[in-house]
């Protein structure tokens, strides 16, 4: 009995100095306070934009693909073997950051978010701090379609040409990939790293250093067009809760004030594949972790078990 | 001279007439006697001796596989890509060395708090105290070195802001001549931490330090050899008697039980209980001692927005926060140097539990809560004025309480109850 | 009775331990493993259409030279003590590739892996370590080594050899006993 309050008390210290050095000092460095000093809780939109216009007229996927040369000025749709005009590092040094390839758009943004997207890019995007009147830079995506309609059969063409169901690399692709590297998943800003041979006398690679070289070009104009290169994600998981995962990509102003990162308006199915791709690169482990942890569980309680009937019976006879 | 008779090769005449194995057996675990009247806050020195041996065989096979390159996040990659992703049960060993890295301190804690609460580091256990003292300082150092090698940002600005610490704190004395000038400079060997500091900080981490940690758990061991274990009642026993009492079979009368195996089996008892929660925490919740912010890779360009220490080093770098720079390192040496000097602090005479010990008991739970609100107030913002005055005030406070204890000791009144 | 349960929980506990034991040691084990990402760079490509009778080519795969030699139409037979005396044209060991023969082995000596060198007057490859030789299709002229040049797994795509993987050909030598 003796021995229980003892360790009853060692317990007690111990979980008060966990809760004061983890959830509290956590809570307390991330918490978000409004001008009065009150907590503001950011409260989850489940991928469902509320702020954005409702979509009220159904959109004409004929009609769409009727004026889909609109997009394809800059974009190009490789599903439909619509070549973009621009390959990725000319179109970076053009507009700083390659228009994506409209493919998977449809399955993997959010429809509602894409047709308020074509009526007010910058708006949508949530980055009309970066191109204000003055600032002396324009947003590359144009206003294309401003009513409602046309905007509604552009996104019904587009979905109805995406695949029903994307790999959380094509998601990952289609939402990140323009902008973000991934190493652990060997994908750059333009690709996935080519298999390349060095050259057995002189031990150099020229093919993978011109993929570098351009790599490293393109990694140029997006630093310049973004104010700084955004982040290689291939731990990101890990280095951010995913409860801030949710929210950043959701509403990325709302966790990080000022931030470059757009409103990219990934639906809630295309955030799962995306968390998917990243637990994948970031952290392979887990369901070798949740495999193996009940087994070695397991042995420890069956150790204590026999630790304790060992105890037993040399400890019964000394009192 | 030795007198060798003839035996079996490796039979136990043979071995005992070459190694005295049962001379070694009985001094070290069959007659290495351990009062009977214990808790389980005894086995702490078993779990800690198992959980170094869990560190080194993890680190082993981290070692097979880490690269102490600190160029293009090389380090960072072999860690969280090659081990994590690549080696098979990579993870495993790298989840059970971070946990297992801030487990150990809190053992450790808990056998530094038993050793205070039960006053077994008086009448001939000064040794004990200060060679597990010195074990803390070394355990400290190892950790902190093997904190660098992921290399990640929390590694980086870790190193950073410590080694910053001595800049223009080397003294000026012998007409200059310990006066480093680029002191801190010559610490990491570059202008940052960079690849010399993380080449030196890998050779502390895996060869200086663990050899001084093995030298040092031999010398523990070694000092309590003599005086032996305490006990619950800090009752003087007299060891002989009570072992004769047991090898006559009078085993409920002898105050005594052989290490091996009746105190050992309690142990284990312990360790798999302590086993249990490791596990738990390996596979379960690891976060703790995994921390977020290292899982970026080192930029000397961007300090991230919160940066501390381990939990284990929050209360003494709580100490040296809330004070200008050489103040706080004053106070920060004095935090670490002082409670070597427990032994000698303690005035009085009495071994016994500190509940029995009048103000001595007040004493010792008001440094524990005083130590556990230093580690909460370490890890806050320290931007909120409340926290920080609350750190400061249990700063000034952990100070007083080393100034009080020789006079609070001396007018200790010595304590009856068991002989 | 004291003593036979301390006996036998004692036993219990040890032996459970070992069980224990031998969990670690198979984690150990596998942390020991080849790295997949060694074993999945195990394979290369090499075009051997610019190949030049008799002119030994060295290339890498895994990490070890391949040698490469187109084989001359009037090659010479090399009378081989394991065995294969035909003309060094028609040897079984060599590989047709687009019309021509060649010869594609992994460049070490069989004996203990140095590499040896290729004498094309003497249509012979000799090792300076211990004295080896090998015939210009592979087979041992004098020991020690104790078995012809291996033959890596290979397979043909037109002037192209991906060795790594098993192609109909290489699977033909392997049913022939050609190669273990």
């Amino acid at each position: 009995m003796k021995e229980l309050k003892i360790l009853a008390v060692v317990i007690f210290f111990t979980l008060v100095t966990y809760y004061g050095v983890e959830p509290y000092a956590h809570h307390q460095m991330h918490k978000k306070v409004d001008a009065q000093g009150n907590e503001i809780v950011y409260e989850s939109q489940d991928f469902k934009y509320p702020d954005l216009k409702a979509v009220t007229v159904k959109g004409d996927a004929a009609a769409g693909k009727a004026m889909i040369s609109a997009c394809t000025g800059c974009h190009g749709i490789e599903s439909q073997k619509m070549q973009a005009p621009m390959d990725a590092s000319a179109s970076a040094g053009a507009y700083g950051v390659n228009p994506p390839d409209l493919s998977n758009a449809g399955a993997v943004f959010d429809e509602k978010f894409l047709v308020n997207f074509i009526m007010n890019p910058t708006h949508t995007a949530m980055v009309e701090h970066k191109f204000k009147e003055g600032s002396g830079k324009t947003y590359p995506m144009p206003v294309v379609a401003p009513d409602p309609q046309t905007a509604a059969n552009i996104v019904a063409y587009l979905k109805s040409i995406a695949p029903k169901e994307l790999t959380p690399k094509e998601a990952f692709v289609a939402a990140c990939g323009r902008c973000h590297a991934d190493r652990y998943g060997k994908w750059t800003q333009l690709g996935d790293v080519p298999k390349t041979k060095p050259n057995i006398t002189t031990h150099q690679d020229p093919e993978m250093l011109a993929f570098k070289m351009k790599v490293a070009n393109y990694q140029d104009s997006l630093a310049k067009y973004m104010g700084k290169l955004p982040p290689d994600l291939s731990i990101m998981i890990r280095a951010r809760s995913e409860e801030f995962m949710e929210h950043f990509i959701e509403n990325p102003q709302s966790q990080l004030p000022g931030t470059a990162m757009p409103r990219v308006g990934v639906s809630k199915e295309g955030f799962e594949k995306v968390v998917a791709y990243l637990e994948e690169t970031g952290d392979p482990s887990k369901p070798k972790r949740q495999a193996v942890g009940p087994w070695v569980l397991g042995f420890f309680f069956i150790f204590t078990l026999l630790a304790y009937l060992w105890k037993q019976a040399h400890w019964r006879d000394l009192h | 001279m030795a007198h060798f008779d003839k035996a079996m090769p490796f039979s136990n005449k043979w071995m005992d007439q070459r190694l005295a194995v049962n001379t070694l057996q009985r001094v070290l675990s069959t007659e290495y006697w351990i009062p009977k009247n214990i808790n389980f806050l005894w086995a702490m020195g078993m779990i800690l001796a198992a959980t170094f041996g869990i560190l080194v065989v993890s680190g082993i096979f981290l070692l097979m596989y880490y690269v102490p390159d600190a160029s293009n996040a090389a380090a960072f990659d072999s860690v969280n890509y090659t081990i994590m992703s690549e080696v098979g049960y990579g993870w495993f060993w790298r989840h059970i060395h971070g946990v297992g890295a801030s487990l150990v301190f809190l053992i450790i804690y808990i056998h530094m708090f038993t050793g205070i609460y039960y006053g077994s580091y008086k009448r001939g256990r000064e040794l004990i105290w200060l060679s597990g003292m010195g074990l803390f300082i070394v355990f400290s150092a190892e950790a902190f070195s093997g904190y660098m090698l992921p290399w990640g940002q929390m590694s980086y600005w870790a190193g950073m802001v410590i080694t910053n610490l001595f800049e223009g704190a080397t003294p000026d004395v012998l007409g200059g001549a310990l006066n480093f000038p680029h002191f801190v400079e010559w610490l990491r060997g570059d202008y940052v931490p960079g690849q010399a500091f993380l080449g030196r900080f890998f050779m502390l981490h895996v060869l200086l330090m663990p050899l001084v940690i093995m030298g040092l758990i031999v010398l523990h061991f070694g000092t309590l050899r003599i005086p032996h274990v305490n006990n619950q009642d800090g009752e003087e026993i007299d060891f002989e008697e009570s072992a004769a009492l047991w090898k006559a079979g009078r085993k409920k009368e002898a105050k005594v039980i052989p290490f091996k195996p009746v105190f050992l089996s309690k142990d284990v008892f312990v360790m798999g209980v302590y086993f249990i929660l490791f596990f738990y925490l390996v596979f379960y919740h690891f976060e703790f001692a995994m921390d977020p912010v290292n899982f970026d890779p080192a930029d000397p360009l961007k300090t991230p927005t919160h940066i501390y220490p381990e939990w284990y080093f929050l209360w003494s770098y709580e100490i040296l926060r809330p004070f200008s720079k050489n103040v706080g390192l004053i106070w920060f040496a004095f935090a670490q140097g002082i409670l070597m000097a427990l032994p000698f602090l303690d005035r009085s005479p009495n071994v016994a539990p500190a509940n029995r010990r009048g103000l001595f008991g007040i004493w010792f739970w008001l440094l524990l809560i005083d130590m556990i609100t230093l580690t909460i107030m370490g890890k806050l913002p320290p931007t909120d004025p409340t926290f920080a005055m609350i750190g400061k005030v249990a700063a000034i406070t952990f100070i007083s309480l080393w100034v009080v204890l020789p006079f609070i000791t001396m007018i200790e009144k010595p304590v009856g109850g068991k002989k | 009775m004291s003593d036979r349960r301390q006996f036998i929980t004692g036993a219990g506990l040890a032996a459970f331990t070992g069980l224990g034991a031998l969990g670690v040691l198979y984690g150990a084990k596998r942390t020991w493993d080849m790295l997949p990402s060694v074993k999945a760079a195990g394979f290369t490509t090499i075009d051997v259409s610019a190949a030049q009778e008799n002119v030994l080519v060295t290339e890498m795969w895994r990490g070890k030279p391949i040698f490469i030699l187109k084989l001359a139409k009037d090659a010479k037979p090399a009378s081989a003590p394991n065995g294969n005396d035909a003309n060094a044209y028609d040897d079984k060991r060599l590989l047709e590739i687009d019309g021509s023969k060649y010869l594609v082995v992994i460049g070490l000596c069989t004996h203990l892996g140095c590499i040896p060198a290729y004498y094309g007057d003497e249509n012979k490859f000799k090792c300076a370590c211990h004295g080896g030789e090998f015939s210009a299709s592979g087979e041992v002229l004098k020991s020690p080594p104790p078995s012809p040049l291996v033959i890596p797994p290979f397979k043909i795509d037109g002037t192209k050899l991906v060795l790594g993987e098993q192609g109909p050909e290489y699977k033909k030598l392997v049913a022939d006993g050609i190669v273990a």
